[in-house]
């Protein structure tokens, strides 16, 4: 059943396509209104002159080799489909002459004078000639106007091959590595001297700024990051223990959460925890200033977005990654020590005497040595990214993801670094 | 003449807060006029503009779209009727991750099915009728200047073939050259595609060059509408003020010049 007629049970309309297709126009004719791809087989002929009338696009009538075009209805952008598949089935070969006549046309807008327009070019390239005749001074502008965009337009800024734009992309994407790579190490050169000029003369430096960001990125970030080293002090506790029982060796597992949460673990989750929530905010901030020109307007009016907008934030990360990698131990201790107390019946007291027993000064002092580092690489990779914003909000949304990505691989590797340089110097 | 008019304002209430923006404010756009908004800075021509669009709900009053009232509409109807307009707003607000073609072909592959071919050779015409170079055609909008952001919003608003489009402020930020062949640009699409205009303006060449008929804003409601001659006879101090002042002036003569040349 046709779609476009849905009370009727066989859709005559699409059978009278049919045989106008088949005939190939060689008589009057006239296209009905129809989705079908032309492919269903004559059923039954059945036409009605009033129901055709009203329903149809198209009327064709041909005489020798003139053919004669007949616009009905609207010819607007939502039935353009319809009249686009009546008009490619037109048979353009061996005419010499084709006329559109409009008199009996209804409406008509861009897309429809496009398709007459085209359909006419069509003939015209097949050696026909071609008149319109009907038109109405608008529908004679509207023609005019359409003829104008007679020009392929490209949609997409790359076609091309598949392989090569594999190839290319991957180019690129190396070339930008090796880029960010480089302009970080140049970037972090800028900071260094930002810094140096500012201790040369610390009333450059934005106090109240930095003492927000102070805020933002470690008051605020104080709870959450309780609650996840507090858990996973818990979580290691509870199966580190699991594993020593076996060897009856679960006293051992107060050797574990120490080692662990103050050397690594809260130091590392710390850091990760402030990429994610800090370093993201910063390239967000800073990217749409930059969308928005204000970074620009910092310049102009004799401000060095570096002291304005990156020393607070860098030297903001520097005081409160260690301060919360501080908490963020302590809370992994307590939440090991609860599941010690709980699961294993030690109780607080034996397992304070045994935490200072099982780590010693450095245990704690590494991580102290490493926070600080970790803040400066969070913050700067934070600024740099977003410094490099450019263009539209969705270079905010990339580069906020390369900030992330970039400052937790970044914690990690000199983390590794760290951890060489301890085990090689025996602390 | 009996004249149609597609959009109706009826008592339209708008505030913010405790802030009243409109109050009992009427205004008819009739079909086929370019329908000039003029009012001092916070009058809320823009907010008017995006009552009508529906972007902000009135705190009273009536809009009938099309011969029948917004609040009457199912979510169905209030489509069609969207369907029915095209917008230009201030910047373009042209989609940043799509290129100026993917942008004016946004609206056809959402509400038509057509090949793609079709789709193409549409936002060819469009971008030829709106002066942008093919070349335009895959660029991003953060690739082009102001002025062909315009151009590129105006293709975009224009891509369903709407009966009527609103401009909010479409000549603001363009140099007197861009903004003279926009307002070229408008006047020739309205007789072209037989459009009905809705402008929010500020400038007085606009006005001059284009609007059959000017609503001013003012006092929280549409003060006085008619054409440009009518408004220069108001003896309201504003509208005076507005029309009389050296830029009004301005605008007078370099009609005069043109009508001369």
């Amino acid at each position: 059943m046709c779609r476009r007629s849905p009370g009727s049970e066989s859709c005559f309309l699409c059978d009278a396509v049919y045989c106008a297709i088949l005939l190939g126009f060689r008589r009057a004719g006239t296209l009905g209104e129809s989705d079908h791809q032309y492919s269903q087989p004559v059923r039954r002929k059945r036409m009605s002159d009033q129901v055709m009338a009203t329903q149809t696009w198209l009327e064709v009538s041909d005489d020798a080799a003139s053919l004669v075009l007949r616009p009905l209805g609207d010819w607007v952008v939502s039935h353009a489909a319809v009249i686009d598949q009546l008009l490619n089935h037109l048979e353009t070969h061996g005419r010499r002459a084709a006329t559109f006549d409009l008199s009996h046309l209804g409406k008509l807008d861009t897309a429809g004078a496009w398709l007459i327009y085209r359909t006419g070019r069509t003939f015209e390239r097949a050696g026909a000639k071609v008149t319109i005749s009907g038109a109405t001074g608008p529908q004679a502008t509207l023609l005019n106007a359409v003829a104008k965009g007679d020009r392929p337009v490209r949609v997409e800024p790359h076609p091309g091959n598949i392989f090569t734009n594999l190839i290319v992309r991957m180019g690129h994407a190396l070339e930008e590595a090796g880029q960010t790579i480089l302009s970080l190490v140049g970037f972090f050169g800028l900071v260094l001297e930002t810094l140096g000029k500012t201790l040369v003369n610390p009333r450059r430096l934005r106090v109240t700024s930095t003492v927000y960001h102070m805020e933002q990125t470690g008051l605020n970030a104080v709870p959450i990051v309780s609650l996840i080293t507090f858990l996973i002090g818990a979580v290691m506790a509870y199966q580190g223990g699991d594993q020593l029982k076996r060897f009856g060796a679960e006293v051992f597992t107060v050797n574990l959460v120490a080692a662990g949460f103050l050397r690594e673990m809260g130091i590392l989750l710390t850091a990760i925890m402030v990429a994610g929530r800090s370093g993201s905010a910063f390239t967000a901030q800073i990217g749409s200033m930059k969308l928005r020109e204000e970074i620009d307007a910092m310049r102009t009016l004799g401000l060095d977005p570096m002291e304005v907008l990156v020393l607070p934030r860098v030297i903001a990360l520097i005081i409160m990654v260690p301060i919360l990698g501080f908490i963020a131990a302590m809370m992994g201790l307590i939440g090991g020590g609860l599941v010690v107390w709980l699961d294993m019946g030690m109780s607080p007291q034996m397992y304070i005497e045994r935490l200072y027993s099982a780590a010693d000064f450095w245990d704690g002092a590494v991580a102290f040595i490493k926070a600080p580092v970790f803040g400066l690489m969070i913050a700067m990779i934070g600024c740099y990214e977003g410094l490099k914003v450019e263009g539209s909000a969705e270079s905010v949304g990339q580069r906020t993801t390369a900030s992330v990505v970039e400052g937790i691989f970044t914690v990690i590797v000199i983390d590794a670094v760290f951890s060489i340089l301890f085990v090689n110097i025996g602390i | 003449m009996e004249r149609e008019a597609i959009i109706e304002v009826r008592g339209v209430r708008n505030q913010f807060g405790s802030q009243v923006i409109h109050d009992q404010l009427d205004l008819d756009i009739y079909r086929g006029e370019v329908l000039g908004i003029v009012g001092g800075s916070g009058t809320g021509k823009s907010v008017l503009l995006r009552t009508i669009l529906g972007l902000n709900k009135p705190a009273a009053g009536r809009i009938g779209l099309f011969g029948k009232a917004r609040s009457d509409m199912t979510p169905a109807e209030e489509r069609a009727v969207e369907r029915r307009w095209g917008v230009l707003f201030q910047d373009g607000a042209l989609f940043s991750s799509l290129t100026v073609a993917q942008n004016i072909q946004v609206a056809l592959k959402e509400h038509l099915h057509l090949p793609q071919y079709l789709l193409d050779e549409i936002a060819a015409v469009k971008i030829a009728l709106v002066g942008l170079p093919v070349e335009a055609g895959p660029k991003f909008p953060s690739e082009l200047s102001g002025g062909m952001r315009k151009r590129a919003g105006l293709a975009r608003a224009l891509a369903l073939d709407p009966e009527i489009v609103f401009l909010d402020e479409p000549t603001a930020g363009l140099d007197p050259i861009g903004a003279a062949a926009f307002d070229d640009l408008i006047k020739n699409l309205q007789e072209t595609l037989g459009l009905t205009v809705f402008m929010v303006t500020h400038d007085l060449d606009s006005l001059y060059a284009i609007c059959n008929r000017i609503a001013v804003l003012a006092e929280k409601r549409v003060l006085v509408t008619g054409t440009i001659e009518e408004m220069t006879r108001q003896d309201h101090p504003w509208i005076k003020e507005y029309f009389h002042g050296p830029r009004g002036r301005a605008a007078v003569a370099a009609k005069t010049r043109n009508a001369m040349t």
